[in-house]
């Protein structure tokens, strides 16, 4: 008899685990199925022995001393590992960026009138980003300083005589100089990336620790690319602010419209927000309850913070919201969106919209969007939901019974305002003072993404029990705040279950400062994954208020179950900015012992930061709590 | 009254893609930690005992211990270090004293030369699994864990609804 607990080593989330009973019982393979057809996988590619960076290949090393040591062209397992974590990095950055600059065109187009579905809707943010990046704003209008700010922004993609912009004035002036002094400032973000290209092609860069350098030079453009993204969507959809929600499957509504938003930019997703409430009366008039829409990865955490759109799954488990038969559409824009989706949607009868030049998939409906044209597509997209739904009716749907309750929109700004009704001259100095009597033992973010290889979600809840418990202030982003929030770690009331003692006194303090009757919920959710800089940001606020940089503070990072390139990147430019940062799956490096060891111990000398590899949660968090505790020890704490 | 068949490696002559992996999958085996990400920096390295042999560009086969039924190298051990223990022949490391002579009379190359530990080493059928490991690892089926009668009675199959094809066409 298969039953839900059948599935409990593919996922801790009962709710996944109903839906792959559901997916088995009707024979829709998922992303579980196809893993275990691909097992065992390749040890060349697991080492990242194997290359195919030119025609003579594919090469692969033999790590077992018998076959080739190295490559045809004559590259070792150092040059060849190092060679393609560069490329991995490269990809990420190019991805994040990627998202910053199509939100860097929409603010243009917005400030030249050519994009009316588009405001800017935090004009302080505007000026401050403005003020930065020194651009004059006494006396100019929004729109003026929005061009100026969108200019400025794209022209950080290209080699130019100032480093790129967005990575310079984001970090504390002691990282500056480290950069700086190690070669680590970028020129240019697509510069970064077209050189990791350039240098990883058939016979250039051959010295794996100068590849690792040029790694971790690409990882600081990736900053620059999410701090970017996260400072542009502000600008024009919102600074996120507290707001309550809730999550998991059982947020379809069968009665409803039901659309689920799905990749990683806002600039389709919060349009598409905004126009629902006013065109609830056509789902209506269709016989629906209205349109109820949902999040999915990123896209659905960014709507999440700004609209309190509750985020229906995450990351592996993407299939089982079409599974539920519920859907009437799934809107894709780009990133993380298996093209898995089309096929299992094809088996139960769902639409799947793609709407981005870049990412289209086979037997997906294309709409190809436009700023420009933004609200008439969005009308299109409700269209081929509503007749979804028409035929669906009377069909069952088989949606879980299960969801938790979110607190989220924590962005730097919300939590600054939150402490300053904590200290109002002072907003953190309850933080710091918090940190210094030990009640916030440290910080640690979780980022990332649910990787099939662990048990979904199983590493985060491990490690943030832990951490939780040992008074460490929990920050999340992507697929890793998706992964906590489903359950139940955004949910203030498990506050008294899951924290310490001192960690519950800050959240309490704070939370009942603002008027919540309450504490904050255990874990604070800062965003997608582009929203990572809101981290960054945080981190060095705090340094610079401490008067230290940030490789001094007791933050670390854990993408404890990464998927995605992009979590490489971010990993390295967690690395790059001094914090210790955890991955809980193995990255294809373990074939060169130099390059593991440069990435795990020798970078601290370079930069304070390094990488902590353990696919084994309990061992991650003592490991996590000693870097924290190493952190505290040397601020004298 | 039929004993049934022990079961033997057999190799698919017309799958193998040459990627290895049975031979990954053998070392870290016969590795101390049997973890993929640990094994490839073990001291002294981990051996395979099954060689992808590459017949022509476009060909390859992976090669192993065959376990003869008339063992050249059970007959030609000065040392007594090889004997068949339940269908798998077994050399013991503690009599081996290095000679080499297995290594000579195998027809099948097949025998390993351990220089850290100066003994000769070979396919033991994964003496801990239910399947070997390589059989395990390889992702074409080129490897298949079989009695000789199912293995034959497979080939038949297929040459007998290739024959019936050819008397339709």
């Amino acid at each position: 008899m298969l039953d839900e607990k059948s599935f409990e080593a593919l996922s801790a989330d009962p709710a996944v685990r109903q839906m792959l009973v559901k997916a088995k019982e009707s024979e829709v393979p998922t992303v579980w199925d196809r893993y275990q057809a691909m097992i065992p996988q390749c040890g060349f590619g697991e080492t990242g022995l194997c290359c195919r960076h030119c025609l003579q290949g594919p090469c692969r090393i033999d790590p077992f001393g018998e076959g080739p040591k190295t490559g045809i062209c004559g590259a070792s397992a150092e040059t060849m590992v190092a060679r393609g974590l560069d490329r991995a990095i490269a990809a990420g950055t190019a991805a994040h960026s990627g998202h910053a600059r199509h939100l860097a065109h929409t603010l243009l187009k917005m400030a030249q009138g050519k994009a009316p579905a588009y405001d800017i809707k935090e004009s302080g943010k505007l000026k401050s980003v403005a003020a930065r990046l020194g651009i004059s704003v006494d006396g100019r209008s929004d729109q003026d300083i929005a061009i100026d700010v969108a200019k400025a922004a794209l022209a950080d993609f290209g080699e130019k005589e100032t480093p790129v912009l967005w990575a310079a004035t984001v970090v504390t002036p002691g990282r500056v100089e480290t950069l700086k002094k190690l070669g680590l400032v970028p020129k240019g973000i697509d510069f970064e990336v077209s050189e990791i290209m350039h240098r990883t092609l058939y016979g250039v860069d051959a010295d794996p620790v100068n590849l690792l350098l040029a790694g971790l030079r690409c990882g600081v453009a990736d900053l620059a690319g999410c701090y970017m993204g996260t400072d542009l969507a502000d600008i024009l959809f919102g600074i996120p602010k507290p707001v309550v929600t809730e999550t998991n499957l059982g947020v379809l509504k069968p009665q409803a419209v039901n659309i689920a938003l799905h990749g990683h930019n806002p600039v389709l997703s919060d349009i598409l927000v905004t126009l629902a409430a006013k065109k609830d009366q056509e789902a209506k008039a269709a016989g629906a309850t209205g349109f109820n829409l949902v999040g999915i990865c990123c896209t659905g955490n960014e709507v999440l913070m700004r609209h309190g759109v509750p985020a229906c799954t995450h990351s592996v488990s993407q299939e089982m919201a079409i599974v539920t038969g519920a859907l009437d559409a799934m809107v894709v824009d780009y990133q993380c969106i298996m093209p898995s989706v089309a096929a299992v949607a094809e088996c139960i009868g769902t639409p799947i919209v793609t709407t981005m030049e870049i990412c289209k998939i086979p037997g997906a409906i294309h709409v190809p969007f436009s700023e420009e044209e933004a609200e008439a597509k969005a009308g299109e997209i409700f269209q081929i939901a509503l007749e979804n739904f028409k035929r669906r009716q009377n069909k069952p749907t088989h949606i879980p019974e299960i969801k938790s309750p979110v607190v989220a929109g924590f962005s730097l700004e919300s939590i600054v305002g939150a402490l300053t009704k904590v200290d109002a001259n002072d907003p953190l100095k309850p933080v710091v003072d918090h940190m210094k009597n030990g009640n916030i033992r440290g910080v640690c973010l979780f980022a990332g993404c649910n990787n099939v290889k662990v048990t979904q979600d199983a590493n985060f809840i491990a490690i943030a029990r832990k951490l939780l418990k040992e008074n460490v202030l929990v920050l999340a982003t992507g697929c890793g705040a998706g992964a906590l929030m489903r359950h139940g770690f955004m949910d203030p009331k498990n506050v008294e279950e899951l924290c310490g003692p001192g960690i519950k006194a800050v959240l309490t303090a704070i939370g009942e400062a603002n008027g919540l009757g309450g504490p904050l919920p255990p874990v604070l959710h800062l965003g997608s994954c582009v929203d990572n800089s809101r981290a960054v940001a945080l981190a060095v606020a705090v340094a610079n208020y401490l008067g230290v940089d940030t490789d001094k503070l007791p933050v670390v990072a854990s993408a404890a179950e990464a998927v995605s390139e992009k979590a490489v990147s971010i990993g390295a430019y967690a690395v790059a900015a001094g914090l210790p940062t955890h991955v809980g799956v193995m990255i294809p490096v373990t074939g060169s012992a130099l390059v593991t060891k440069v990435l795990t111990e020798t970078v601290k000398d370079l930069t304070g930061g390094y990488f902590i590899v353990d696919p084994d949660p309990e061992s991650a968090a003592q490991k996590l709590l000693a870097a924290i505790d190493e952190r505290r020890a040397g601020l004298g704490l | 009254m039929s004993q049934s068949q022990p079961k033997e490696i057999f190799v698919r002559l017309d799958r193998c893609l040459s990627c290895h992996s049975c031979e990954w999958a053998c070392a870290v085996e016969h590795s101390q930690s049997k973890s993929l990400h640990q094994a490839v920096s073990e001291t002294p390295q981990p051996k395979r005992r099954v060689y992808v042999e590459s017949i022509d560009p476009n060909q390859s086969l992976p090669v192993l211990c065959r376990h003869c039924e008339e063992a050249p190298c059970l007959h030609a051990c000065i040392a007594g270090a090889i004997s068949r223990v339940k269908d798998v022949v077994i050399t013991n490391p503690g009599k081996c004293i290095g000679c080499w002579t297995c290594v000579m009379v195998c027809p099948y190359g097949v025998i390993g030369r351990h220089l850290e530990e100066h003994k000769a080493y070979r396919c033991d059928r994964c003496p801990d699994r239910a399947v070997p490991a390589c059989v395990t690892a390889c992702p074409t089926k080129a490897l298949v864990y079989r009695s000789a009668d199912e293995y034959s009675k497979g080939i038949r199959q297929t040459a007998a609804s290739e024959m019936a094809a050819g008397k339709r066409s």
